[in-house]
């Protein structure tokens, strides 16, 4: 049996960096990919061709977010697991357990028609941002500046087929610099920090839609919110984001699907092989 | 001489990296058409048409 199991379904920069620092490491790896894969639902036993310990490295949340439930019920070790993935790729369970947890975090309200939506928005005052609740790349958030963008935004996203289309999460605008902050969180030590420069052309600052990383040394409270936020999904690799307002910095997004090849890029620091270090701790033990 | 294969909607030669593994994704240089490697063994590739990017994929 190999020492690791890597799934995936589009092989990115990240994984073939992982599978490679991984060798050097002196790991057994093998890798698998989710799409040609199928799995028995009702006969839970161990896959002897799967390791013990499995990397979900999926580029498509719901397949890594199933392939690792299936796992789990295998006898599996995942990482990021289920209930990590299911948490983090759910913007609105994120903002629940960020709040409950003490973290601070954007005002943000979860809201279930178009009327009462357009109620919280007008409260919250413009812009606001509207954003899906599971969604990736930044892809159809959407900062409202006045009614009339309210009411076109949210009566086409009245149309849309997907149910969870129409359950608005609704969050007031940060005023920040033009930039966030990504910390990359590995079993609870944060390895690497960038800011994330929004493009010209954009407010958004997901590398994946230009922005642009610069390495950073953070304090020791925002080192402290990014440990203790990747605590509360209980995630062993997280991208944490976070924003710097006139009341200190806020917590906003917790990504388990982490893509790392822009922030190695900006700092130098060998992202992959502290993942793959912290993995073969879990194949010794 | 490193691999190639030829593209099915234009005919043209795409190189395959030395270093690549099944799941990459490789780019007709002429067209842009991209594919997905299934497997290289032997000194052969075979590729299937990549998919498109999905509503739930990335960060």
């Amino acid at each position: 049996m190999p020492d690791i199991t890597i799934i995936f379904d589009r092989l990115r920069w990240e994984e073939k960096e992982l599978f490679e620092k991984g060798k050097e490491l002196g790991l057994d790896i093998n890798m698998l990919d989710v799409k040609s894969e199928p799995k028995e639902l009702t006969n839970l036993n161990r896959d002897p061709q799967i390791a013990d310990i499995v990397l979900q490295r999926t580029i498509s949340h719901y397949r890594g977010l199933y392939y690792a439930a299936i796992l789990e019920n295998y006898g599996h070790t995942v990482i990021n697991s289920f209930i990590t993935s299911l948490l983090c790729g759910n913007k609105l369970l994120t903002t629940l357990l960020l709040a409950k947890n003490g973290i601070p975090t954007p005002k943000t309200y979860a809201a279930f028609s178009m009327e009462s939506a357009l109620k919280v928005i007008d409260k919250l005052g413009y812009p606001v941002v509207l954003k899906p609740i599971v969604g990736s790349w930044g892809r159809m958030i959407a900062k409202i500046n006045d009614k009339e963008q309210a009411e076109s935004i949210l009566e086409t996203r009245e149309m849309l087929t997907d149910p969870q289309q129409q359950i608005y999460y609704i969050q007031e605008y940060v005023k920040r610099p033009p930039r966030d902050i990504r910390g990359i969180v590995v079993n609870g030590h944060v390895i690497a920090a960038i800011y994330r420069y929004q493009p010209e052309d954009d407010w958004r600052t997901n590398i994946a839609r230009g922005g642009k990383a610069e390495q950073i040394k953070i304090d020791g409270e925002l080192e402290d919110l990014m440990i203790k936020a990747s605590n509360v999904v209980n995630a062993k690799l997280v991208g944490v984001d976070a924003m710097e307002t006139e009341n200190g910095y806020v917590i906003h997004e917790l990504n388990n699907n982490l893509e790392f090849h822009g922030a190695f890029q900006a700092t130098g620091i060998d992202i992959a092989r502290e993942i793959m270090s912290y993995v073969k701790e879990l194949v010794k033990n | 001489m490193p691999l190639k294969a030829k593209c099915k909607e234009c005919g043209a030669d795409i190189e395959i990296p030395d270093d690549a593994l099944p799941g990459e994704i490789v780019s007709c240089p002429d067209c842009g058409l991209e594919y997905e490697i299934v497997s290289i063994s032997a000194g052969k590739v075979e590729l299937k048409l990549a998919e498109d990017i999905g509503e739930d994929w990335g960060e």
